[in-house]
């Protein structure tokens, strides 16, 4: 899971467009169109997903990615979702089980129009990277029922000590020159070319380098960035098509150029409704946003002067700011160690320590949980996860639930209750300490 | 019932009703400095365990016997059953006897539910069992060597002395015994269900969650001799049925006998699949880990959690159903079980292109209302018996 949205976005309507929204957008753009005549064109595509995702080694192989979760999100933000997921369910899908799932077959069984409108082309290869979520693998195999088409199994072992052991880091490198790089070479006809993976790692190192800088810049007063709704903008290049390219890196280059002034500034993120004037609030923020709501949801925060300063959601396609880089000097062994280190995929000890260190870092007043029903990768856990933090930090807590993409479970006026009745507790508590 | 079956029957649901683990502290009990390891579903080497000298314990929550007053705390509304009540008998202090915790990786509510253990219990050895995906010997054969090979070191250090190859190669026989009565029992149930009710064949695969192996074992073979004895038992016109999705959390035993009241006999199951997850026999000679690793890479029972790297996902259930010659399928899955309901639309293609009837509902451990699933399997089995009729 994670984010690109394209419609409808903040982008959108932003009281100013800054440089790098107008390049995302245009970069999403041309990744559609070129999708959408991929086949026309003799290109071949790839689906695959966003933890763990092998972008440099999929462009190495000039192969197009696309990302089902991607789509579904985007379906959420167009309202279109609650749609896809009653069609889902017509052809016997639960309704117990994760709508990003449901979302994507019924977008699929109802044409598999993409975000832009235009139909995405049916997948060459399916790249099964079984990172941090079970359900990707039952997810892959409906869609193999679905298409005529190899699939590529990587299976990433989860780092439930929070460490990478050997043994596990050889195991993903067996599966990709044994099962990952010869299915690239089958479906393409290229051969494997370290060295066009090695300069597209250089770029993404180079992007990563920029990205973090951005996310770090949070621990300015006050933030000039919202890491979580904001934050879902600016990890879309990262965490999707465009690592190891030059439009990820001159992406990041100009957000980070737009940062940098606004921290000069002391400037609050941008939202919406424009620039954020009293920072009131800082949080981290655990699990995922709702799409379907994303706005309304935002501007529950927003609104109250609530600012998110570190997310774990924007941890899901990578631990950049904990020190990982893709390392062109040793190309399969980084992605190896990046499959490993995505957030979903660590241990719920190293989830508590990284939140509570985030809480610290970025002086939180306090942090939330969004548990979000489809996602039980995230969800399971989150309760103690609550407590532990709050013993930890001495920070309160929140718990909202609500889920990504299945408009039946956003209930507006109990998540606007309980942000607010969290928000006036922490101000109580704020009072308290002053008094 | 005669009291030979009686008395069997009678200690498996002493067992079954042991949610304090009795049985396992006085085998603690017995020889001081004994340890037991518990395990969650699927599949763990249950071996190393054995080899180490201490007693594998299965744990599959609470079901409709415990009352959950802290697990609900822990999970939200929307997540399975089963691992609120586990953390239910943690805290209530009802798994003290175990010395460990193993958790395999099955789907992300157990993944996660290791790392709650982690934080809850950190006194515990906890450990997360990371099954390979790929059945490549040289990829994920290779892994797994190495990770059972880890669990062999801790296991090691936690029993105080090493696990020797001979340790090793003793265990897999005994556990190879145990693997052939169960075959045995699946195989002669599926030509004569009516032999053993499924309510009662359940409790005695259950008693192997908690009784050393031999003592399973002996109960396997006591009971494939004592229950045909039985008064009452004849073939009658009833469905043959298989049920798929009980891998995991485990139905209440009143939803078992329900299926079967209503005219179904069960033919195959996955019911507490672990026991029976390598489908023949493992090696007990050469490198101990070695022919463990090689018996999962290609003798491994087929379920929602495993992948399967080509073909339809249905294939395995349209055989079983040829196999066991059934004439239908009840998919009865845990309610929120991911990996159960997000098969079955393939499961339930793959019956449809061969024509198979099938039904499905779900269910959760403490289910206690039957009448809708007792109306739901009558009306499958009646309708099975009528399309059958010549
Ligand atoms: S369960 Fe969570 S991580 Fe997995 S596909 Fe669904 S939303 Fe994504
Ligand atoms: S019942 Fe299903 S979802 Fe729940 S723990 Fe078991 S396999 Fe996982």
């Amino acid at each position: 899971m994670s984010a690109t949205p394209v419609k409808e976005t903040p982008a959108v309507d932003l009281a100013q467009k800054e440089r790098s929204m107008v390049l995302q957008k245009q970069m999403i753009a041309s990744h559609y169109e070129e999708l959408a005549t991929a086949h026309d064109s003799g290109k071949k595509v790839v689906y695959t997903f966003v933890p763990g995702n092998l972008t440099e080694l999929i462009r190495s192989f000039d192969l197009l990615p696309v990302l089902p979760e991607i789509n579904a999100l985007q379906s959420g933000m167009r309202k279109l979702s609650g749609e896809y997921i009653a069609e889902a369910e017509k052809h016997g899908h639960s309704e117990d089980v994760c709508t990003y799932v449901k979302c994507d077959i019924g977008m699929l069984k109802k044409g598999n129009i993409g975000p832009t409108g235009k139909k995405l082309p049916k997948p060459d290869l399916l790249l099964l990277s079984y990172t941090g979520c079970f359900t990707f693998m039952k997810w892959f195999e409906l869609l193999r029922e679905e298409y005529d088409c190899p699939v590529a199994m990587l299976h990433v072992p989860y780092q439930s000590d929070g460490h990478i052991h050997g043994h596990h880091r050889d195991y993903i490198l067996q599966q990709l020159r044994t099962e990952v790089i010869p299915k690239f070479e089958q479906v393409t006809g290229l051969r494997y070319d370290e060295d066009r993976l090695r300069e597209k790692m250089k770029l993404s190192a180079q992007a990563e380098d920029d990205f973090v800088w951005v996310l770090e810049s949070a621990k300015n007063k006050p933030s000039p960035i919202d890491a979580y709704f904001g934050g879902v903008f600016y990890i879309g290049p990262m965490f999707t098509a465009f690592r190891g390219t030059p439009q990820g890196v001159e992406y990041y280059q100009a957000l980070r150029r737009e940062i940098e002034d606004r921290v000069t500034r002391h400037l609050g993120p941008i939202t919406p409704d424009g620039p954020m004037e009293k920072e009131r609030y800082r949080l981290v923020m655990e699990g995922p946003p709702n799409w379907t709501s994303f706005r309304e949801f935002w501007k529950m925060f927003y609104e109250e002067g609530a600012v998110v300063v570190a997310s774990s959601y924007t941890k899901v396609g990578g631990l950049y700011d904990r020190g990982f880089r893709h390392d062109p000097t040793r190309p399969l062994e980084s992605l190896a160690d990046y499959c490993m280190g995505c957030y979903t995929n660590l241990g719920l000890p190293t989830r508590v320590e990284l939140l509570e260190r985030y809480i610290r870092e970025y002086s939180a007043d306090g942090f939330m949980i969004n548990s979000v029903k489809s996602c039980n990768s995230f969800s399971v856990g989150q309760l103690l996860m609550l407590r532990q933090l709050e013993e930890r930090t001495g920070v309160p807590g929140g718990f909202i639930e609500s889920d990504l993409v299945d408009p039946r479970y956003f209930s507006a006026a109990n998540i606007k209750n309980r942000i607010e009745s969290y928000l006036q507790m922490l101000e109580q508590k704020r009072a308290a300490r002053v008094a | 019932m005669k009291p030979e079956l009686a008395k069997l029957v009678n200690k498996a649901k002493e067992l079954y009703d042991d949610l304090g683990l009795k049985s396992v502290q006085a085998w603690k009990a017995a020889v001081p400095g004994r340890k037991a390891i518990g395990y969650m579903p699927i599949y763990v080497p249950r071996e190393l365990i054995h080899a180490a000298g201490m007693l594998p314990v299965g744990i599959v929550g609470g079901g409709d016997r415990l009352e959950i007053i802290r697990g609900d705390a822990y999970f939200q509304s929307y997540i399975c059953h089963i691992p609120r009540s586990t953390i239910e008998l943690a805290l209530s202090h009802r798994l003290d006897a175990l010395d460990g915790m193993l958790f395999p990786s099955i789907c992300d509510v157990i993944r996660n539910l290791s790392g709650m253990w982690a934080m809850l219990f950190p006194d515990r050895y906890v450990h997360y069992v990371d099954v390979p995906q790929n059945y490549e010997a040289g990829v994920g054969g290779v892994y797994w060597h190495r990770e059972i090979e880890i669990l062999r070191e801790d296991l090691s250090r936690l029993g105080g002395r090493p696990i020797s190859d001979d340790d090793l190669r003793q265990s897999i026989s005994v556990y190879n015994e145990n693997r052939k009565a169960l075959r045995d029992l699946y195989e002669v149930r599926s030509r004569k269900p009516w032999f053993f009710p499924i309510s009662e064949m359940y409790l005695m695969l259950r008693a192997g969650n908690l009784l050393p192996v031999e003592e399973h074992t002996a109960l396997l073979r006591a009971y494939l001799n004592e229950a045909p004895l039985e008064d009452g038992r004849f073939e009658q016109d009833e469905s043959r049925v298989v049920l798929v999705g009980m891998f995991c959390e485990q139905p209440p035993l009143g939803l078992l006998a329900t299926i079967e009241r209503a005219g179904c006999w069960v033919v195959d199951d996955d019911l507490l699949l672990g026991m029976r997850w390598l489908m023949g026999d493992v090696s007990a000679v050469g490198d101990p880990l070695q022919s463990l690793t090689e018996a999962f890479l290609t003798k491994s029972a087929t379920t929602a959690s495993r992948y399967l790297p080509e073909g339809h996902r249905g294939r395995w259930l349209v055989d079983s159903v040829r196999r066991n010659r059934a004439e239908g399928v009840i998919f009865c899955a845990p309610s929120f079980c991911d990996p159960a309901l997000l098969e079955q639309p393939m499961l339930i293609a793959a019956l449809e292109r061969e024509s198979i009837a099938h039904t499905q509902f779900k269910y959760s451990e403490d289910t206690g209302q039957f009448a809708v699933i007792r109306e739901q399997a009558g009306t499958f089995s009646d309708s099975i018996r009528l399309w059958s009729e010549p």
